[in-house]
């Protein structure tokens, strides 16, 4: 364990942002900390917060596990992190005014044309619109993982629609319910005010032709999809409507939302619902979920779409390879988080290196997201390295590499006691007319002894998130 | 040549709808070989939603018809005047990058034969190329209406060796695409000679992005560029992206369409 940075404990003693939590621990008897998990997770149950799994099977409400230890930053650490996620939260969003615009980032050869024309997520059909603010992406989810006191690796970017936000607020819920005492020792930033952060960043990008107040509402795909918790929580903590498309309709030059007092218009729509399933009359045809109509509407500037559809150029695994160099061609900057590196299976060279080191790195799909289709060399059986070996061979184009990182830990709860476990970080980055960053974000746990795999469907947890006032 | 079009499609259902949305791609678009001399679209009982000219340089023009309805008819008047270009797309605005339209769609998806038939032609002149992927696709797809549907694909239309403009499209832009060339799918008008052959006065054709020339038409089964004859409307990457008229019904009923068109040269 001493090759992975422990966040709490260096060298024998207490990191200064984790010194109130030492006495909170160690005055914490074994058969109370128990007693605590269990309140816990009835207070997760209770509020109805569980987490679906696609292709997992198994009991669709199952609950994610949560650590009471919470996972804690300084205001100096904070400061940092905030100027780097905010600076590539602006770089991405250029780019994607960029793409769809002039591309002189490819004009210029700093990035490839047939990563951006080439994409799947790549969208003809908004060439040449600018959405309100010139802003793409509103919510952009930046994966951060650390390696050491000043070492911090963004592990990708999410442009389209970031999910997990809930589980920051209630992670916060439920410790000061739980434990107010810590919050009367420690001065704990607020992230409560998230959600009306959000509504007025989605206010802030109304369309030209709304007037007055924008009605804003969220369209969920339904009760199926595995995030609808969080679509109506969020509604509800925003204070606005949640609609399924059955409940909008286009009518004339603008979208309408069916209310019992009659139709109300709708100026901005933040969709958890796929650039594919959003109008039946622009993308897949056969997809339920949307609102037939709604794409001419938003291009002819009757309504805002959050994030714009075509956003998701920005965030693909091959693109984020040239995210440092987005920061320095759009704002002269140089990048303040770093980059993964990265080996793309489709150059030749780095295939050769790829394939050489397979124990030694993880290996991901290009579209895949959540942990499935991956590879962590140093766990992974022979079997499963071969079996990765022709896969790759099979279509290199498919995958890319990174060394196998020596992610940060910070003290856990686990049946022995306290154990170091493995941590990432997903912090949401507003961009509207303003660009804000709650402090603070959602930790992931991989619970399991060695594990560096943190994602839900693999057996991570969350932990609450601190950034302390400075 | 000033041709005179009267474009004419009737959607009738066979109980009333509560409601339909469409979308237009249905006002020619200004280049070097056509000017737009008086356009206009009607819609029953319709209501003009938002238009916008988009990325591949067309105006999009939404439209919703409130319910409950039966009966919706659209109909498209104008005067176009236009010139040989010998196919090239000159004098043509547009924003998206050619290299967009290297990507297949389900209609364009290869199989073995169309692989097959992608072979061959010369290497290093694209120009030359396309012409030779447009003859072998003439060759290989013979013009038969009724054996073809709206959905059939360049790989089934090459196995039936049978079928009409769009199947001879998809094909084309198949085998361009597969040889590193831009391709995609063209809507438009072609006024019908006095020749005694029957042509399609809806037609279709493929535009191939060659180098330095930029977009040049190709329309297979007629085994020549697009000339004075022809009136373009609109793009895509296959014929439902490239579809002139799009729309939805809420509702229950069966829709049946009927269209009609007839461009006619006016005498100078």
């Amino acid at each position: 364990m001493s090759d992975f940075f422990n966040e709490m404990f260096q060298s024998g003693s207490v990191r200064p942002p984790y010194a109130r939590l030492e006495d909170w621990v160690s005055a914490m008897p074994a058969a109370l900390r128990s007693l605590k998990q269990a309140e816990a997770e009835a207070l997760f149950r209770r509020i109805g917060i569980t987490f679906a799994v696609y292709g997992e099977g198994g009991d669709p409400d199952r609950l994610i596990p949560f650590d009471m230890f919470p996972r804690v930053f300084s205001a100096m650490e904070w400061h940092r992190l905030e100027r780097g996620v905010k600076q590539r939260a602006r770089a991405l969003n250029a780019f994607l005014a960029d793409v769809y615009g002039r591309a002189e980032i490819i004009k210029a050869g700093r990035i490839p044309g047939h990563l951006v024309w080439g994409n799947e997520a790549f969208e003809k059909a908004v060439v040449g619109f600018l959405p309100p603010k010139s802003v793409f992406s509103h919510v952009v989810g930046i994966d951060l993982v650390r390696t050491g006191p000043d070492t911090f690796f963004v592990l990708e970017d999410n442009c389209r629609t970031p999910s997990g936000v809930s589980y920051m607020l209630e992670n916060r819920e439920i410790m000061m319910r739980m434990f107010p005492e810590l919050f009367q020792q420690n001065r704990i930033e607020p992230v409560e005010q998230y959600p009306e952060l959000l509504r007025r960043t989605l206010a802030s990008v109304a369309p030209h032709k709304c007037e007055g107040d924008p009605c804003v509402v969220i369209l969920t795909p339904g009760h199926y999809n595995s995030a609808y918790y969080e679509h109506s929580f969020l509604a509800d903590l925003m204070g606005v409507e949640l609609v399924e498309g059955q409940d909008l309709f286009v009518d004339g030059e603008f979208v309408w939302m069916r209310t019992t007092e009659g139709p109300r218009r709708v100026d901005v729509i933040y969709r958890r619902v796929d650039d594919a399933f959003l109008d039946p009359l622009c993308f897949r045809p056969d997809s339920m979920l949307g609102v037939p109509g709604l794409m001419d509407v938003y291009r002819s500037g009757g309504v805002s779409i959050c994030s714009a559809p075509g956003a998701g150029v920005a965030d693909d695994k091959a693109v984020y390879t040239h995210v440092p160099e987005m920061v320095r061609f759009y704002l002269g900057e140089e990048p303040i988080l770093q980059n993964v590196p990265t080996w793309q299976c489709a150059k030749p060279d780095e295939r050769r290196h790829v394939l050489e080191n397979l124990s030694e790195m993880v290996v991901k799909e290009v579209h895949g997201s959540g942990g499935y289709g991956m590879l962590v060399g140093p766990k992974a059986t022979r079997e499963q390295i071969d079996a990765f070996r022709s896969r790759i061979t099979a279509a290199p184009h498919n995958y890319i590499a990174q060394p196998t990182l020596a992610l940060s830990t910070v003290p856990t709860f686990v049946e022995e006691g306290i154990a170091p476990r493995h941590v990432d970080l997903r912090p949401y980055c507003l961009v509207g007319e303003r660009i804000e960053l709650v402090p603070g974000g959602l930790t992931r746990v991989a619970l399991t002894e060695g594990s560096l795999v943190v994602n839900s469907s693999q057996g991570g947890g969350v932990k609450d998130t601190w950034v302390l006032a400075g | 040549m000033k041709l005179l079009v009267r474009h004419e499609s009737v959607y009738r259902y066979d109980s009333p709808v509560r409601g339909v949305v469409q979308s237009h791609r249905l006002t020619p678009a200004r280049y070097d070989g056509q000017q737009v001399l008086d356009w206009s679209v009607q819609v029953s009982g319709g209501q003009m939603g938002g238009g916008f000219q988009d990325g591949a340089g067309d105006w999009v023009q939404a439209w919703t018809i409130p319910g409950p309805v039966s009966e919706i008819t659209v109909t498209v008047q104008g005067n176009v005047d236009t010139v040989d270009l010998t196919g090239v797309l000159r004098g043509y605005r547009e924003r998206i990058a050619p290299a967009v339209y290297l990507r297949h769609t389900p209609a364009t998806i290869p199989d073995a034969a169309l692989t097959e038939l992608a072979q061959g032609g010369p290497e290093g002149d694209a120009l030359a190329l396309a012409h030779t992927l447009a003859e072998a696709v003439a060759d290989a797809i013979a013009y038969r209406p009724g054996v073809t549907h709206a959905h059939t694909t360049a790989a089934e239309a090459l196995a039936l060796g049978e079928g009409v403009c769009q199947d001879h499209t998809h094909a084309l832009i198949a085998c361009a695409r597969m040889r590193g060339m831009p391709a995609r799918y063209v809507s438009g008008y072609l006024h019908a000679d006095a020749d005694g052959q029957e042509h399609e006065a809806a037609h279709a054709w493929a535009e191939i992005h060659v180098g330095d020339l930029g977009w040049v038409g190709f329309d297979a089964p007629n085994r020549c560029c697009p000339d004075e004859r022809y009136i373009r409307l609109g793009s895509g990457l296959d014929a439902r992206d490239a579809a002139p008229i799009r729309g939805i019904a809420r509702g229950n009923g069966t829709e049946d369409l009927d269209v009609t068109v007839a461009v006619v040269a006016q005498q100078q």
